[in-house]
């Protein structure tokens, strides 16, 4: 029952011994610590670099170039931002030179709130990446998907960057979803690939014989079926929207959970499915708000999908604040919590415009909206800090 | 910045031998007459921007005929920059690419009509692709001389920049990956000096008497040279090349160039006044040593001149890119370097994307 940091771990060492990885590296990568959380701990071709976020950057895409297969830590999604020009030149290698060159390198970086990371190590980076066109960009929430997905970004002839939710690295498999190979107890895996506390000089991981696992890009996952609304999110709050799927199921309303996972390229055929079932879409995502790219999604649902809406599509994000607080009150005042969702999803529920085209089978009190106490105070507090003055 | 502490090599640099030198100033002349006929066709409205490196010749002509030119980790890997039309011209390239890339042709081999004049990308040559934003190569170049150094033989990484884009962090990056210890990097670092940064004049924020001493705090042998001089500049750079060749370790030469154009179309590209001029430099040498005469001088430019003329004639009637082209090689369907096959079918790489399909 591998936690998403182990594997991180054994994708890593598949890639490296099987799909030609040859470099893993940035700051703390290599021995004697392997990565602040341990995610590289017994690779090979593990290494450290200097404390240079733009150089690890650079070298990557050096690597990539010559024909290397890099895969590349930034230590924390908040020390991507000094990178973005170099993401940009990366994700412009192909298409600038009118396919002259392509760039297989991974970059891997754990991002969001959730261990109290304070100002600069809460940031979210899925606005930010959506943003760099030529980038695929992952975002596992479980181990097997970061595994799969993982694996399948070391054999992309793209930029690709894999989000790892850092309020997850130690989260465990649920029962099934296993990673092929992997022991069915977790004391033994972690007694083969977890690096012993102390010196560590003479120890060698012993790799559980796993398979190939390919999870494509561009197919999102279906948790939880709902005929009530369409929730698709992804990463951290995946689980949280899972458990509350399960409480509002109590009050009849039915939840379909959706994970993302892969953000670009991104599943719209699924999620067109799903939303012309339900006609009711709320987007989850922790990042700030302000061009999210659950406002992408919902742009497009009502660009191409208004005609089957029951309600407006809604994002429910991060506060369009410059950090997260380090504060427990502070950081739930800042990403979205269980509560914030249950309402949002309440309300969706209960909202069915009438669009003159009879009653929907599902039709409910057509109620325009009333919002709940704790919206009203963020609606009139992000109005008053973003007033024009 | 007080005047160039300029080392000589040893005194005068050995001559040259008659036939290297004459190939040296037919590149430069070539180059030459190429910047100038790019700089009439953005004049003339055939060109969005102009921007090249006229009056460095002797520097990149040099470069470019040291090179070891080709594919892969047994030759050069090349990160240069927007005034290197010289340099690939030394390496074989054809001026007339460089036309069609000034009119953004589709038959431009560089980026088919994406980028400006003077951003090549020649893969087959190990040339990465040259970017607009200053200083970025120096980031990537370890990546490429790691990979040199782990494979061995005498493939060097060669990256070039100005003195004003040595401010960025990018360039300190550099220094401290190709020097880390023990891992000491193949890797020529090439700063080519015309002291200034578009209108801002070195000397008025860099306080550093050279850019070169900066490679001594981290064990790097560096050098500053005067590269309008065209012997001396292929003399300094046969030595600097064959050091970080055979001896696989970093070096950091400084090159003290001309700038005879401006920064760009956007300062009005004309002719600066009292730059020395390393073609004319050269030319006095052919006349000295007797391998030219002025007539035959003249004769040679007329001529270049009257060819890149009636190529860029051509060059201006060819197909422009089609508009939907724009959505071609957002992503690589392979790995074109390697071309490993992808071991996946399923695979998001492997499979259209639907927004493409839409477009076409």
């Amino acid at each position: 029952m591998a936690t998403q940091v182990q594997a991180v771990r054994m994708a890593l060492h598949v890639g490296e011994t099987r799909h030609g990885v040859t470099d893993i590296f940035g700051e703390d990568v290599g021995p004697p610590l392997g990565g602040v959380f341990t995610a590289t701990q017994g690779l090979r071709t593990a290494w450290n670099s200097p404390l240079d976020e733009r150089g690890v950057i650079g070298a990557a895409m050096g690597l990539a170039l010559a024909g290397q297969r890099p895969v590349c830590e930034i230590q924390f999604g908040d020390y991507a931002f000094n990178t973005i020009d170099l993401l940009k030149l990366a994700g412009a290698m192909h298409w600038s030179s009118n396919g002259d060159w392509s760039l297989p390198m991974v970059m891997m970086t754990p991002v969001g709130s959730g261990i109290h990371g304070s100002i600069y190590h809460s940031h979210s980076f899925d606005a930010q990446a959506t943003r760099i066109p030529g980038w695929k960009v992952v975002m596992p929430s479980t181990p097997y998907d970061t595994y799969g997905l993982l694996l399948s970004a070391i054999v992309d002839p793209n930029p690709v960057m894999v989000l790892l939710p850092k309020a997850l690295m130690r989260v465990k498999a649920r029962p099934g979803e296993l990673i092929p190979g992997e022991p069915d107890d977790e004391r033994v895996l972690s007694k083969m690939i977890d690096a012993p506390l102390g010196d560590r000089t003479l120890w060698r991981p012993e790799w559980p014989e796993t398979p190939d696992v390919f999870i494509p890009f561009g197919k999102l996952k279906r948790l939880r079926e709902g005929r009530d609304v369409t929730v698709v999110t992804y990463g951290r709050m995946v689980a949280i929207c899972e458990r509350v799927a399960a409480n509002v199921a109590e009050e009849g309303i039915e939840l379909e959970v959706i994970d993302l996972r892969s953000l670009i390229p991104y599943d719209w055929d699924g999620l067109v499915e799903s939303v012309s079932r339900t006609r009711r879409l709320l987007l989850i995502n922790e990042d700030t708000e302000v061009t999210n790219f659950g406002e992408h999604l919902a742009r497009r649902v009502t660009d191409e999908l208004f005609g089957v809406l029951l309600a407006p599509p809604r994002v429910l994000a991060g506060k369009n604040l410059p950090g997260i607080g380090l504060s427990d009150e502070l950081e739930k005042a800042s990403v979205p919590q269980p509560d914030d969702i249950e309402r949002a999803v309440r309300e969706l529920a209960a909202t069915s415009f009438d669009r003159g085209r009879g009653p929907s089978p599902r039709a409910r009190p057509a109620a325009p909206t009333a919002l709940a106490p704790s919206d009203m105070d963020h609606r009139e507090a992000f109005a008053r800090a973003y007033a024009v003055r | 910045m007080e005047a160039a502490v300029v080392q000589p090599p040893h005194g005068q640099p050995r001559p040259l031998p008659d036939e290297t030198l004459l190939k040296l100033h037919e590149l430069m002349l070539t180059g030459r007459v190429l910047e100038e006929r790019l700089i009439r066709m953005q004049k003339q409205g055939d060109g969005y921007f102009w921007i090249g490196g006229p009056g460095e010749e002797a520097f990149n002509v040099a470069l470019g005929m040291l090179v070891h030119r080709g594919e892969g980790l047994a030759h050069d890997y090349l990160h240069l920059h927007y005034r290197s039309s010289a340099t690939l011209l030394a390496m074989g390239a054809d001026p007339v690419d460089a036309l069609r890339q000034m009119k953004n042709t589709a038959t431009d081999p560089y980026s088919g009509g994406r980028n400006f004049a003077g951003h090549a990308s020649i893969r087959r040559w190990n040339v990465a692709p040259i970017s607009s934003p200053i200083e970025v190569q120096f980031s990537m170049a370890p990546g490429t001389a790691l990979a040199q150094k782990r494979y061995g033989g005498r493939g060097i990484t060669i990256v070039q920049g100005g003195d004003a884009g040595t401010a960025e962090g990018d360039f300190a990056t550099c220094l401290i990956w190709v020097s880390r210890p023990s891992n000491e990097l193949p890797c020529l670092m090439i700063v080519t000096n015309n002291e200034y940064g578009i209108s801002t004049p070195a000397a008025t924020q860099h306080g550093e008497t050279r850019i070169s001493d900066r490679g001594r705090a981290f064990g790097i042998r560096s050098k500053t040279i005067d590269a309008n001089d065209a012997e001396a500049a292929y003399r300094e750079l046969e030595e600097a090349m064959d050091y970080v060749r055979t001896e696989r370790r970093p070096f950091l030469l400084e090159a003290r160039v001309s700038r005879l154009y401006g920064h760009s179309s956007s300062s009005g590209a004309n002719l600066v006044k009292g730059e020395v001029d390393c073609l004319v430099e050269i030319e006095k040498k052919l006349e000295d040593r007797g391998l030219r005469s002025r007539a035959e001088l003249d004769a040679m430019r007329a001529q270049k001149t009257e060819e890149l003329l009636a190529a860029a004639r051509r060059v201006i009637a060819e197909p422009q890119p089609r508009g939907h082209t724009v959505w071609q090689h957002v992503f690589a369907e392979r790995d074109v370097v390697t071309q490993n096959p992808i071991p996946c079918d399923n695979h998001g790489g492997g499979r259209r994307q639907p927004w493409l399909e839409q477009a076409h």
